[in-house]
């Protein structure tokens, strides 16, 4: 490739960069307060809503991401169109534009939000029991309301010792937002891929892998700083 | 009017019944020391009174105010409603073993945060009794540290601090001195002989014995949840103790 064709084709990889920064941003933006909310089902002492949760949680965990989205995408068109579907299906998913510009963006999005809510709120989980006993006891022995007493004395508490488990997770999502590109969700891999067969060329995918190494990287440094931050108490 | 009635108290975990009859009055400005083998049921007793245990029998009153009864129409108890138990629980507070300070909050936070938020106090306010309180602990200088930069010492006369920071009628200390190293127990010792000068109702279960001699006005004596003896120091600790209590005290001088 001449220098030109491939300052052309970083060009283009970065314009796409905006869409895979959006899977990234939004997948963040829902699944981690989603997470927390599943740890606490999770966490609940009703057991069927436990058990129920714990169940999502092993099947979003023991499969793959890219089945998922396959299955998120699909899922709406076969349905619809299925022998067996329940009428009152049907009619909710009549409301769903597959040919909508945004619906294979809102497929994507759902199956890395519920995908990624699963493998926070397994980490969430793991910070609030880690918590020792005393600290409610402390709180509840100072009048704390259990409100009070999650958002003031256990959630921060949490925050510290889930950062560095989440910091993988985080830089896991940015690599993990390639598998859009099986449904042909437009965003670097994708792009990189047509690319190489128009040139022939693997500078393409190589110009896509440097740019994923390049977030991972800037992603590594702000976790390690906000650690740092962290470390002012034990 | 007794600051502290408890009557007829029975706590159970399942099958094991953990207190049994547990009755005794605490009057206002008293000095009431537990003493006992461990798991003898000191803390649970302590827990139920504080709301950290649900009681399984009896009855509990803190300052004229009823927290649990036993249920009329049957068997079990009846607590009183959240905010009657709410109001109770202000009235009462209690330092850990463990002191269970809040490693993330500085020292003054940890005292200032539950009567910002629990009485609705201005930071101003809650900061100035903070303030005034530490340096009854001898420790204004530690105000901005963080507990984990603390001795063990200190951070119990922290967690201190913080219980009175709510103003409470009665204070309650679970072996305040148990998780520390021998030579740190004397300064807690001595700030709580302070807050009984002042005057404050206290119950302290303890091993320190030449301590609750000292100090207590009344001395509790607990074996497998009940309550052996209860009396004046010179009582318990004199020749005309029972032989159950002369027991313990010897074997707990013996070490
Ligand atoms: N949450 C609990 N569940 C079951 N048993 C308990 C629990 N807490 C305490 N016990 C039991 O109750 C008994 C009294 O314990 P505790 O009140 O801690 O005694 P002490 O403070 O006098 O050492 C012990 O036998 C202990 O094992
Ligand atoms: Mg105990």
């Amino acid at each position: 490739m001449t220098s030109q064709e491939i300052l052309n084709v970083v060009k283009l990889l970065l314009e796409y960069l905006v869409p895979t920064l959006k899977v990234f941003g939004f997948t963040l933006l829902f699944s981690v307060p989603l997470g927390m909310v599943v740890a606490l089902l999770k966490m609940c002492k009703f057991k069927p809503i436990s058990y129920l949760t714990n169940i999502y949680i092993l099947i979003m965990r023991g499969t793959p991401l890219m089945l998922q989205v396959i299955v998120a995408f699909y899922a709406v068109p076969m349905l619809k169109n299925g022998e067996g579907t329940p009428q009152f299906i049907v009619n909710l998913l009549n409301n769903i534009d597959i040919k909508d510009e945004n619906y294979m963006f809102n497929a994507v999005l759902v199956a890395f939000v519920l995908n990624y809510a699963a493998y926070f709120a397994e980490i969430f989980r793991g910070g609030i029991e880690s918590i020792p006993k005393g600290q409610y006891e402390a709180a509840a022995a100072l009048s704390m309301t259990r409100t009070q007493t999650f958002f003031k004395i256990i959630l921060p508490q949490v925050v510290k010792r889930v950062v560095p488990a989440s910091a993988n997770e985080v830089i896991t999502l940015v690599k993990d937002t390639s598998l859009a590109n099986v449904v042909a969700y437009a965003e670097i891999t994708l792009k990189a891929k047509q690319q190489m067969q128009l040139y022939s060329s693997l500078v393409p995918l190589f110009i896509a892998g440097a740019f994923y190494f390049v977030l991972a990287t800037v992603l590594t440094i702000v976790f390690s700083y906000v650690e740092k931050k962290l470390d002012y108490y034990k | 009017m007794a600051m502290l009635e408890v009557k007829n108290l029975r706590k159970c975990f399942g099958d094991l019944e953990v207190l049994k009859d547990i009755s005794f009055n605490v009057e206002k400005g008293e000095v009431v020391a537990i003493i006992g083998p461990s798991g003898s049921g000191k803390s649970t007793l302590l827990r139920c009174i504080n709301q950290l245990e649900k009681a399984s029998d009896g009855k509990i009153s803190v300052c004229g105010m009823d927290m649990l009864e036993d249920n009329p129409k049957g068997s079990g108890v009846v607590y009183a409603d959240a905010r009657l138990l709410r109001d109770i629980r202000l009235k009462i507070g209690l330092v850990f073993q463990n002191f269970n300070l809040f490693p993330h909050f500085s020292v003054l936070r940890n005292i200032t945060e539950a009567p910002m938020i629990v009485l609705k106090k201005s930071k101003e306010e809650a900061e100035k009794t903070a303030i005034e309180l530490l340096k009854k602990m001898g420790l204004e200088a530690k105000a901005d540290s963080y507990p984990c930069e603390l001795s063990g010492g200190q951070q119990q006369r922290v967690s201190i601090a913080r219980a009175l920071a709510l103003s409470p009628e009665i204070l309650f200390f679970d072996e305040p001195t148990s998780a520390l190293d021998p030579e740190l127990t004397g300064e807690i010792l001595k700030v709580i002989r302070k807050l009984a000068d002042d005057g404050m109702t206290m119950v302290i279960v303890t091993h320190e014995m030449a301590f609750a001699r000292d100090v207590a006005d009344k001395v509790i004596f607990m074996e497998n949840g009940v309550i052996v003896e209860e009396g004046a120091p010179e009582q318990l600790f004199g020749n005309d103790a029972t032989e159950r209590t002369k027991q313990f005290l010897q074997r707990f001088s013996q070490g």
